[in-house]
């Protein structure tokens, strides 16, 4: 009910969202997933070209929720994390579940799969996740 | 710039407030501080009120006029602010603002949250938005989840327990036992913290502040008319804030709150004191960790010292340093719009010796601090007795 | 003739036991083992379906390849799983994999060997060269009806192909490829259905039996090859014992079909079977060797194939994924409950 259903939202940052597309500033050499319309450090002076992420890094924290909003009541629980790509930005994900034991520098790769269906009508959203290595 | 007074403060009792709405309640805070600065309604110029999400909680938007309109102060201008669990805060720096100014004399600071009339999941859903909601909530991360990933961190990088978490409860029951407006009146045990129900490791269900309905309210007046309505006016010597990223995983660091860290520099400038000098603090214990992180960015404890420190009773009521006399957020509550009110609320009854059981004795400086979302809003206000 | 230049596969991580679904319906799980030839079955996770196993597998396609995903000028994705009833799969799978715009695409449905046509698809646009690479895939989270023997089988798994023509991609030559199809109603899923209905014993003789024989009949007849010519053979599995009985009724040994039969370990996995049985027998072909492959789908038709592999494989097969390696990594086994949960099978209301 809450939650946002954004059908074009998700359309909109759809290469990200699938492909971790996210950019770097020409400027700085910054890279940035998800991208930023704006560098962090050179403000109206950043240009922003895209970048494809390979999706490997390690697992920099993570938790496992157990609460969930609205939208992941059925999924609870799950494990999500912050990750640091190899490339350096770090960025927020799932984190499946594999066999191995997820901790503070695990190694993990990105991995695709459903993050979020509507209901029985509704669309289905596709999500990056990363598993562990 | 003018110095500018707290003349007046009221608040509502915290708690699941089954019998108040959202009018209700705003106006048992405001009419009790308007009495409490023994002021006439015609004398209000403005309101700032703070709300977070009142829309997604109670259908209802617009709430600095409906406060005004429930307060029967007329035809004056009514902003609301929202900055997430900064609200409060945020409409406090406003007012001050809008007083330090000279735009205005006497204006009225309030904060209010009606949380409970959505199920749990609803709640923490809306309270979601205040994070990165592309990216953060559409991907099921929730609160008590980006500052367990903090926790997470604070105990890689420093040692932190899960025992130290815990003490941070226990000290803020302690404090809400002798809070007649708190919504708990239980003490804790470390042991129950540590055996509560994993919301999301290592964060515990009483690692947690709860769902709260409440609301606080402020009269602000230029110093040198205070004393006309209240003997002991409380002068704000510092009203700071900063902002970072809304996303937690973007941040330079996990382990700390970096807009903490600029507004609590800019605000010991300002009022022209260290950290030493404070002697009671009301800081942004959403999760317990959240109180650690507070400790270390505000300057009273080197980074990684402070849980410890909490664990020993050094910020106990009474200490050199009694931290969240009220009970803070996790022991009164968390009306996330109201709570940057009520912190000011409560270090107005300390300095002014009014605290009652729980009086902190011979509070002279007063520091509040309140934290929007995971970090990306923190506001400090630094306060003093003005005789 | 079009060849195969590269493939992926994936398999999810859970699983469920015989005895665990014949516990439930007081089956005998001795005798189900024995009679349908399989000891387990692969389950989809909650977040996983037919476009995220399509997905998955043709990443690994466009890695093995090692062709920029640009190259790629059509994708098909053949499932009975499709998780849109409208809304393609395959523009899932086409942005992916980072493929571009210019690219021809729809999804197929033809029971178990949708995945098949969308390869004689893509051979026939390589062919003409309308285009130079294209994918197919076949990826499916098949239903079976709670307490129906097709529960102890229906099982989620996927592999996707990448074909095209340059020489010095090809890995294996497609040497000839044919159809033979009838309209029988052996099984069936209404729109709308949760779960496909079937014929029983009527799957097996005149649908089954029927349409794989005389594909691979019509095959060697058009070739001139004879069972011996081929080291290996991949049938349609529906279960362990069809494809071992129609292989020894073609004139092939347990050897030849052995590298590629699946389904006792992981299950039928639909559109997948074939094309996951042609993978595990890529993955331990060499240069020369000839592999006949014959899918089936309910409906009825097959789809076989002659298939030549080239020496480039052993070049790319250390980008390849294997299916053995996918088998044998950790697995999860689930229980009825969760299986049901995790299906969408238990009622809220």
């Amino acid at each position: 009910m809450l939650m946002e259903k954004p059908s074009a939202g998700l359309w909109r940052k759809i290469k990200a969202r699938y492909n971790l597309v996210g950019n770097s500033c020409k400027t700085c050499g910054k890279a940035y997933f998800p991208p930023r319309i704006v560098c962090r450090k050179c403000g109206r002076e950043s240009k922003m070209e895209n970048k494809k992420f390979s999706g490997n890094g390690e697992v920099y924290s993570f938790t496992k929720i157990r609460v969930p909003p609205d939208t992941f009541k059925d999924e609870a629980p799950y494990i999500v994390g912050v990750v640091k790509l190899d490339e350096g930005p770090m960025v927020e994900g799932h984190i499946l579940e594999n066999g191995t034991e997820i901790k503070i520098g695990t190694k993990v790769r990105s991995a695709f799969r459903r993050m979020y269906v509507d209901g029985e009508e509704g669309l289905i959203y596709y999500h990056y996740k990363f598993e562990p290595v | 710039m003018r110095d500018v007074a707290i003349i007046g403060v009221g608040l509502s009792k915290f708690g699941e407030r089954w019998d108040s709405g959202i009018k209700e309640l705003m106006a048992e805070a405001g009419l009790m501080a308007l009495e409490d600065a023994n002021i006439s309604s015609n004398e209000i110029e403005m309101i700032f009120g703070g709300t977070m999400a009142s829309g997604r909680f109670m259908g209802q938007e617009h709430v600095a006029a409906l406060m005004s309109d429930q307060l029967g102060l007329n035809n004056i201008p009514a902003v609301r602010i929202e900055n997430a669990c900064a609200s409060g805060g945020s409409a406090l720096r406003l007012g001050y603002m809008a007083v330090s100014s000279g735009i205005h004399d006497i204006v009225v600071v309030g904060g209010v949250e009606k949380m409970t009339d959505v199920t749990a999941s609803e709640a923490t859903t809306a309270l979601g938005g205040a994070g990165d909601q592309e990216w953060e909530l559409f991907q099921g991360i929730t609160f008590p989840g980006l500052y367990a990933m903090m926790a997470k961190r604070h105990m890689h990088e420093y040692g932190t327990t899960e025992e130290m978490l815990a003490s941070v409860a226990v000290k803020n029951h302690a404090n809400a036992m002798k809070n007649k407006f708190a919504q708990f009146h239980k003490n804790l045990t470390i042991e129950e913290v540590m055996k509560s129900k994993v919301v999301s490791d290592p964060l515990k269900l009483l690692d947690c502040s709860p769902i709260s309905d409440g609301a606080a309210a402020i009269v602000l007046a230029p110093l040198d008319r205070a004393r006309k309505f209240n003997d002991t006016p409380i002068k704000i010597l510092a009203s700071t804030q900063a902002s970072d990223t809304l996303r937690l995983a973007e941040r330079d660091s996990l382990s700390g709150i970096k807009a903490t860290t600029i507004a609590a520099d800019k605000a010991y400038r300002q009022a022209k004191v260290t950290p030493k000098d404070i002697d009671i603090a009301e800081v942004h214990d959403c999760f317990t960790i959240a109180e650690i992180m507070a400790m270390e960015d505000l300057g009273f404890y080197k980074k990684g010292k402070a849980g410890k420190a909490i664990l020993d009773g050094e910020t106990a009521l009474g200490s050199k340093l009694s931290v969240n006399t009220s009970g803070g957020l996790k022991g009164c509550g968390h009306p996330v719009g109201a709570t940057g009110v009520k912190q000011a609320v409560e270090v107005v009854w300390q300095l002014r010796g009014d605290a009652g059981e729980r009086q902190v004795k011979g509070a002279n400086i007063g520091l509040t601090h309140n934290v929007g979302g995971s970090g990306a809003t923190s506001v400090v206000h630094i306060y003093k007795r003005a005789d | 003739m079009a060849g195969i230049v590269g493939y992926g596969v994936y398999i999810p991580i859970y699983r469920i036991r015989v005895e665990d679904i014949a516990k439930v319906w007081n089956e005998d799980a001795e005798a189900i083992k024995h009679g349908l030839g399989i000891r387990e079955k692969t389950v989809p996770g909650r977040d996983e379906d037919a476009a995220t196993i399509a997905v998955e597998a043709s990443r690994r396609a466009v890695v093995h390849s090692g062709l920029s995903p640009d190259k790629i000028q059509a994708v098909y994705v053949g499932s009975e799983s499709h998780p849109y009833a409208v809304k393609p799969t395959a523009t899932i799978v086409k942005e992916a994999i980072g493929a571009g715009t210019a690219v021809m695409t729809s999804d197929l449905e033809f029971a178990c060997k949708a995945g098949t046509a969308g390869m004689q698809m893509v051979m026939g646009l390589v062919d003409s060269r309308m285009i130079e690479y294209g994918l197919a895939a076949g990826s499916d989270t098949s239903q079976g009806r709670p307490g129906d023997a097709l529960e102890y089988t229906a099982s989620a798994g996927g592999a996707a192909f990448i074909i095209g023509k340059e020489k010095k991609e090809v890995i294996a030559d497609i040497l000839k490829t044919v159809s033979y199809t009838t309209d029988t109603p052996d099984f069936w899923r209404r729109e709308g259905a949760g779960f496909p209905s079937h014929g029983g014993r009527f799957t097996g003789e005149p649908a089954y039996f029927k349409h794989i024989q005389n594909a691979t009949k019509l095959l060697f007849e058009t070739t001139g090859f004879k069972p011996t010519d081929f080291k290996y053979a991949v049938f349609h599995q529906p279960n362990g014992k069809f494809p071992t009985n129609v292989a020894k009724m073609l004139g092939f040994s347990e050897k030849q079909i052995e590298p590629g039969l699946l389904t006792p370990i992981i299950g039928n996995t639909y559109s997948g079977a074939s094309m996951l049985g042609l993978a595990a027998t890529l993955d331990v072909a060499n240069a020369g060797d000839k592999i006949l492959v014959t899918s089936f789908g309910s409906g009825a038709g097959s789809d076989s194939f002659a298939i030549q592999v080239t020496d480039r494989i052993d070049d790319k097969r250390k980008r390849s994924v294997k299916v053995q390696d996918l088998i044998n990594a950790h697995k999860k086994y689930v229980d009825y409950s969760t299986y049901l949960k995790n299906r969408g099978s238990i009622r809220k209301r």
